[in-house]
Order: C-alpha cells, then sequence, then structure tokens
C-alpha cells in the first residue's frame, strides 16, 4: 500500500470514511397524513363529477322496465343500445321525427365556418395588435375586450334588428355572423398575448428578410403558432357547440343546432318520460366537446401557457 | 434623383445626419451625425440605455426616426424598408425561424426577393461553405448549438449579398469561449468580405478587438469616435476613461496649478500632451493600473509614491493590487509572478507622459 497517498480515493478495502449518523438522501415515508388528506380529497372531487356521468351512461344502457324498479346507480342487466339509436335517428321534435342527427349536422355546419371564420380575424387582429401597432391600436384593443364584458342578454333585441335589415335572420349564416362576433373579443386577447410573447427580434429579422404583412404572418408566425391555434379552436367547438341561447333565438326548428333540439327532445311534455333517451342524447351532444378535449387536451393546456407568460 | 448620389457622400458607406428619434417626450437620439467609411468595422460601445440599438434598429428602418437623415451606399434610404436598404442584420437571439430548416432559413429572404432558384442555391452553398454549414443544412434550429444557430444567423445576412452588415450584440448569450472564437471568425469574416459592418454591444473586449473605430455612446449622444488604442489611451472625458478599460483607470481629485496636478500625489506634468493650453482649477489625475509603474522601474520614474496593499486578487497573468492613494481608491496591475502580499508598502512610480487629465467641471480631457 505504498501508492496510497497517490491514489487516496481509489484505494479499496480502504475503511469506510461514512460516520454514524444521516447518510444520503433522506428517507420519506409514503403515507402521512399530508399525502391522505390530498389523495382523499381528489378522490372525493373526483367520485362527485363522475358519478353524474356514471347515472347517465347507466341509463341509457338500460330499458324502461329497468328504470322504473330504480337502483339508478346500479349497471344495466340486460345492455341494450335502443335508447342511443332512438336519440339518434328516431327521437321526435315537433313535427320531425329523425332525432338528434338533423340537429347534429346543423351544429357542424354551425361550428365549422364559425370557427374558421372567428380564429381566421381574430389571428390577424391579434397579429396586427403586437407588431404593426398603428396610432390608436391600444385604444382598438380596448373597446375590443370591453365588448367581452357586455352581457349578451342586452344586444339580442338589436342583433335580431341588425340580423333581420340583413337578410340573414334565421338562417345558418346569421347565426355563424354572431358566433363570430362574439368569439372576437376573447380570440384576439388570446393571439394578441402570445404573439406579445413571441421574440420581437423574430419579426424584425423576417422585415429584414423582405417579408410584408402576410409573409411574416403565414410563413413565420402561424407555422410556430399552433398550440395557440389549438387553443382557441377549443374554445370555440365547444363555445358555440355548447351554445343554447343565440341557436334558439336567431335559426329557426329547421337550422336549429343539436342543443336546442336535445332540450326539445328533453323536455317535451307529451307521453311518457323517456329518461334512457333522453340520457343517450344528452351524451351524443356532450360527445363532441369531449372528444374534441381529449384529442387535443395536451396542446390546449401547452398553448394556455404558452399564452399567459407575456400579458 | 434617391439614386443620384451625393458628392458629400464620397467613400461613406452609411452616413447618419442629424438623426433624432423620441418615443414620446423622451428623447433617445439627440443630432446624432456619424459617417462611416466603406469596408469599415465600427462598433457602437456603451451600457445598456444609452441608445446604441435604437441607433442600429433606425439604420435597419426596423425604427422609424423622428428627424434626420440616413445614407446607405450614397443613397437616401430614410423612408426606404428594411429590405430595401441593402443592409444584413444579425440578432442576440438569433432569430431564426424555428420551424424551417437551415436552408430555409438562409433563402427565405431570397424567395421573399424572388430570386431564381439556381441563383438562390448558389448563394446558400457559398454561404454554407464560408460558415462551415454544409451538414447542418437539413436541419431545424433546435437541433443546432448556440453557436451553429448565430453562424447561420451570420449566413442569413451573408445570402443577402449586401454591402452593409448590421450585428446587435450578436454573441452576448453565447458562453465565454464560444464567444472568443466566434469573435475571431467574424473578425476573419470581415477580412475576407471587405463590406462594412456595424457592431453593437456593451462588451468592451469585443469592441477593442473587433472595431476600426469605436463609437461610444451615452444618453444618446457619441462621447468618442476613434480608433481602440486611440479611446484606450486618450479618452475624451470621464465618462470614457472609466468605460474602457477593465479594471477601470484609477482617478484621483486635485487641482492644477501650471502644469503641475496636486493631489494626494503632485505630479508635474512634464511630458504630458495637453489637449489645450494648461489652465488652473479643479482637475482629475487618471491614470491606467496596467501604467503605474513598480519595482525597478519605480525607482527611476519621474514621481514616486508609497502606498500600502490592502487586497491582491492574483489572476494567473497578471495580478491585480488594491491599495489607497489619499482619499481615493488606487488598482495597481502588475505581473502575475511577483510576490507581493496583503499589508506588504510598496514604492510605486508614475509617469505623467501616461496619464490622462480632465476638468473636474466639464469632465472633459485636458
Amino acid at each position: 500500500m505504498a501508492d496510497v497517498a497517490f491514489t487516496p480515493q481509489a484505494a479499496s478495502g480502504a475503511p469506510a470514511r461514512t460516520l454514524d449518523g444521516p447518510v444520503g438522501a433522506r428517507p420519506r415515508s409514503r403515507v402521512t397524513g399530508k399525502r391522505i388528506m390530498i389523495y382523499g380529497a381528489l378522490g372525493l372531487v373526483s367520485l362527485y363529477w363522475l358519478l353524474p356521468l356514471w347515472v347517465m351512461v347507466m341509463t341509457s344502457l338500460k330499458g324502461m322496465p329497468e328504470i322504473r324498479m330504480g337502483n339508478i346507480f346500479a349497471p344495466p342487466v340486460e345492455v341494450t343500445f335502443a335508447p342511443w339509436v332512438k336519440a339518434w335517428a328516431e327521437a321526435c321534435t315537433g313535427l320531425n321525427c329523425d332525432g338528434l342527427s338533423r340537429g347534429f349536422w346543423n351544429s357542424v355546419a354551425i361550428v365549422v365556418p364559425s370557427t374558421v371564420l372567428s380564429i381566421a380575424v381574430a389571428s390577424v387582429n391579434g397579429y396586427a395588435l403586437v407588431n404593426w401597432k398603428f396610432k390608436g391600436s391600444e385604444v382598438f384593443f380596448t373597446i375590443l375586450i370591453f365588448g367581452a364584458f357586455i352581457p349578451y342578454q342586452v344586444m339580442i333585441y338589436p342583433i335580431v334588428v341588425i340580423l333581420r335589415e340583413i337578410g340573414l335572420m334565421g338562417s345558418v349564416w346569421g347565426l355563424v355572423l354572431v358566433h363570430t362576433v362574439f368569439g372576437m373579443p376573447i380570440i384576439t386577447l388570446l393571439f394578441r398575448n402570445y404573439f406579445a410573447s413571441l421574440p420581437e427580434e423574430l419579426f424584425k429579422a423576417a422585415r429584414v428578410d423582405g417579408a410584408g404583412f402576410w409573409g411574416i404572418f403565414l410563413r413565420v408566425l402561424v407555422p410556430m403558432s399552433l398550440p395557440i391555434f389549438a387553443v382557441a379552436m377549443i374554445l370555440q367547438i365547444t363555445g358555440i357547440w355548447n351554445d343554447f341561447l343565440f341557436g334558439v333565438i336567431y335559426t329557426k326548428p329547421d337550422t336549429y343546432p343539436m342543443t336546442v333540439q336535445l332540450n326539445n327532445i328533453v323536455n317535451s311534455t307529451q307521453g311518457v318520460k323517456e329518461y334512457n333517451v333522453n340520457m343517450a342524447a344528452t351524451l351524443i351532444t356532450g360527445l363532441v366537446p369531449l372528444s374534441i378535449y381529449l384529442i387535443s387536451g395536451k396542446l390546449f393546456v401547452r398553448g394556455i401557457a404558452a399564452g399567459a407568460v407575456k400579458g | 434623383m434617391l439614386d443620384q448620389s451625393h458628392p458629400a457622400l464620397d467613400g461613406q458607406s452609411v452616413s447618419i445626419r442629424d438623426l433624432q428619434l423620441d418615443f414620446g417626450a423622451v428623447s433617445v437620439l439627440r443630432d446624432l451625425n456619424l459617417d462611416i467609411h466603406k469596408g469599415e468595422f465600427l462598433v457602437l460601445l456603451g451600457a445598456s440605455g444609452c441608445g446604441k440599438s435604437t441607433l442600429l434598429n433606425c439604420i435597419a428602418g426596423l425604427l422609424e426616426p423622428t428627424g434626420g437623415q440616413i445614407f446607405i451606399e450614397g443613397k437616401n434610404v430614410t423612408w426606404a424598408e428594411p429590405s430595401e436598404r441593402g443592409i444584413g442584420m444579425v440578432f442576440q437571439s438569433y432569430a431564426l425561424y424555428p420551424q424551417m430548416t437551415v436552408e430555409g432559413n438562409l433563402s427565405f429572404g431570397l424567395k421573399n426577393a424572388r430570386l431564381p432558384k439556381d441563383e438562390i442555391a448558389k448563394r446558400v452553398a457559398s454561404a454554407a461553405e464560408i460558415l462551415h454549414l454544409g451538414p447542418l443544412l437539413k436541419r431545424k434550429p433546435a437541433a443546432l448549438s448556440g453557436g451553429q444557430r448565430q453562424r447561420v444567423a451570420i449566413g442569413r445576412a451573408l445570402v443577402r449579398d449586401v454591402d452593409v452588415f448590421l450585428f446587435d450584440e450578436p454573441l452576448s448569450n453565447l458562453d465565454a469561449k464560444l464567444r472568443a472564437e466566434l469573435r475571431v471568425e467574424l473578425k476573419r469574416l470581415h477580412n475576407s468580405l471587405d463590406s462594412t459592418m456595424i457592431y453593437v454591444t456593451h462588451d468592451q473586449v469585443e469592441a477593442m478587438t473587433l472595431a476600426d473605430r469605436i463609437a461610444i455612446m451615452k444618453g444618446g449622444v457619441i462621447q468618442q469616435l476613434a480608433a481602440p488604442l486611440e479611446i484606450y489611451n486618450r479618452p475624451a472625458n470621464l465618462y470614457v476613461a472609466d468605460f474602457i478599460g477593465a479594471p477601470p483607470m484609477n482617478l484621483l481629485r486635485g487641482d492644477l496649478r501650471g502644469t503641475a496636478f496636486r493631489g494626494a500625489v503632485n505630479v508635474p506634468m512634464t511630458g504630458y500632451d495637453f489637449a489645450a493650453s494648461p489652465k488652473d482649477g479643479a482637475t482629475v489625475f487618471g491614470i491606467r493600473p496596467e501604467h503605474v509603474l513598480v519595482g525597478e522601474a519605480a525607482a527611476t520614474a519621474p514621481v514616486r509614491a508609497e502606498v500600502t496593499v490592502e487586497i491582491v486578487e492574483p489572476m494567473g497573468a497578471d495580478t491585480l493590487l488594491w491599495t489607497r492613494l489619499g482619499e481615493d481608491d488606487f488598482r495597481i496591475r502588475i505581473d502575475g509572478q511577483t510576490p507581493i502580499r496583503g499589508g506588504d508598502r510598496i514604492t510605486i512610480g508614475l509617469d505623467p507622459a501616461r496619464a490622462s487629465l480632465f476638468d473636474a467641471a466639464t469632465e472633459l480631457r485636458l
């Protein structure tokens, strides 16, 4: 062991340098009062939210005789999909007996153009407000945001008059216009904050490279803003799909969106209340926003976080 | 008419005339005049907020000046778009387009200018060759290191085949070693291209090593515009003297009587090159830490003083001694191998020829 002085750390068999007392990482017990509290609270809240869904799904899969026996929490003894078929294709609202399918396609015809239009306009708004500040752009923005705080109810009648005057009352396009306008403040704010969080030098570099207003927007900024487009899409699709108020006011029975039709099915006062059909109809209506969120939930969180960095 | 070069602009690559920029009531640049020769490497140096980046943005056309004119290669570009000015710009944060490949980044400007495809390919290839970007052309910026990203950013300016390059603190985001490497690469690039380069930085080492001339700015005003050594040896005012040099110049307060400085030490200023005829009054005497003589050299110096060493900071190549002379801190830079310890009493020598005198009131060089 003559060479021990040169390799003091490599000497194997040397006495361990560790003394008594705590060593290394501190041990943590898996079950603590704090954890029980946290998981207990989480479990309770989840139960609270999931129970209604459970009841809905179970009821929609039962036949009416089984429902009349009570036991709303019990799973079906005999599983049947007949209520789902009926809700989709046969349930009656007024004179139409083609189920929710009509409302579904109406809603699609409303949601798709409203979402595309509102996002197209609002993203350009946000981009211009951040990167091409003009005289009065701040005032313009303030007025636009103010629009988000005006209660819908006071606007209903003036919009009826406007739609009547431009001949869009009762048509799908009238509703599309209303949704596009009402989505503008919040979606513009979303895009403005996102674009403000992007480095300004990127915009400057693109200007030096000779790109114009549309070139910078379409070829530099949009390709790197997919998360925020996903967020805007989710907000608009869910918001417009779930809308009831504008749908019931600005369209007519032929063009009613799905939510209005659902209400008409569930709240019909004639005959027996078919709980299983009602539950199935409600689930079908809710399926679209739900699946949108499940598919793009990750993008949603990322986009919201990115937009929140700078105000 | 815009294309006609004015005779006053002969030999000027960039000429800035009476430039004024206000943000509301705050004026950032005031009556700024600056002529930059063809092929010159000019560094705009100053602390943050001095207006150097603002000036560069004005030259690039990214900020609209409130008053004055900008000429580039004889053309009045005051109202021109950034892309029409014949400039390429490199930013501190690289500002690469993240969703485009390196090749896409390099060719974006050329595509916007609607150049033919083979011309674009030729220019991208030659820029990639100069900057050693060949193997990286198909990669996206996220897959590049900081140094590679900055080379792509330089390449983006290079492919545009411009007369004037603008650099906005291009090396500030890199670590010290890479910064030194890229600095040399930039110098090499300038030597081989012969184009005009305007370079904004707050790093005096970059300024001293790269520049043909340095413009030191403070409060939107150019304090001194001269070659690096001239600025180092003969700073025009107290601000420049204090800003350039690390550690900064030692400054002693006192009075000038005839041609002798009286303060913590009395220095007859024989051999000093007065900028104007000497005038009695409150004066600041400045001498750089590395120009203070110690040891044998001090013994034969024209002026000598005794100081006590308070703190010794060995840095390997040289050692910094902190002492006090009268009321003021006094730093001395000596060879790294000299055996001196805190508490030692040493004799120092001052050579008036290497000193600087400033008027205490106007802060200008005497």
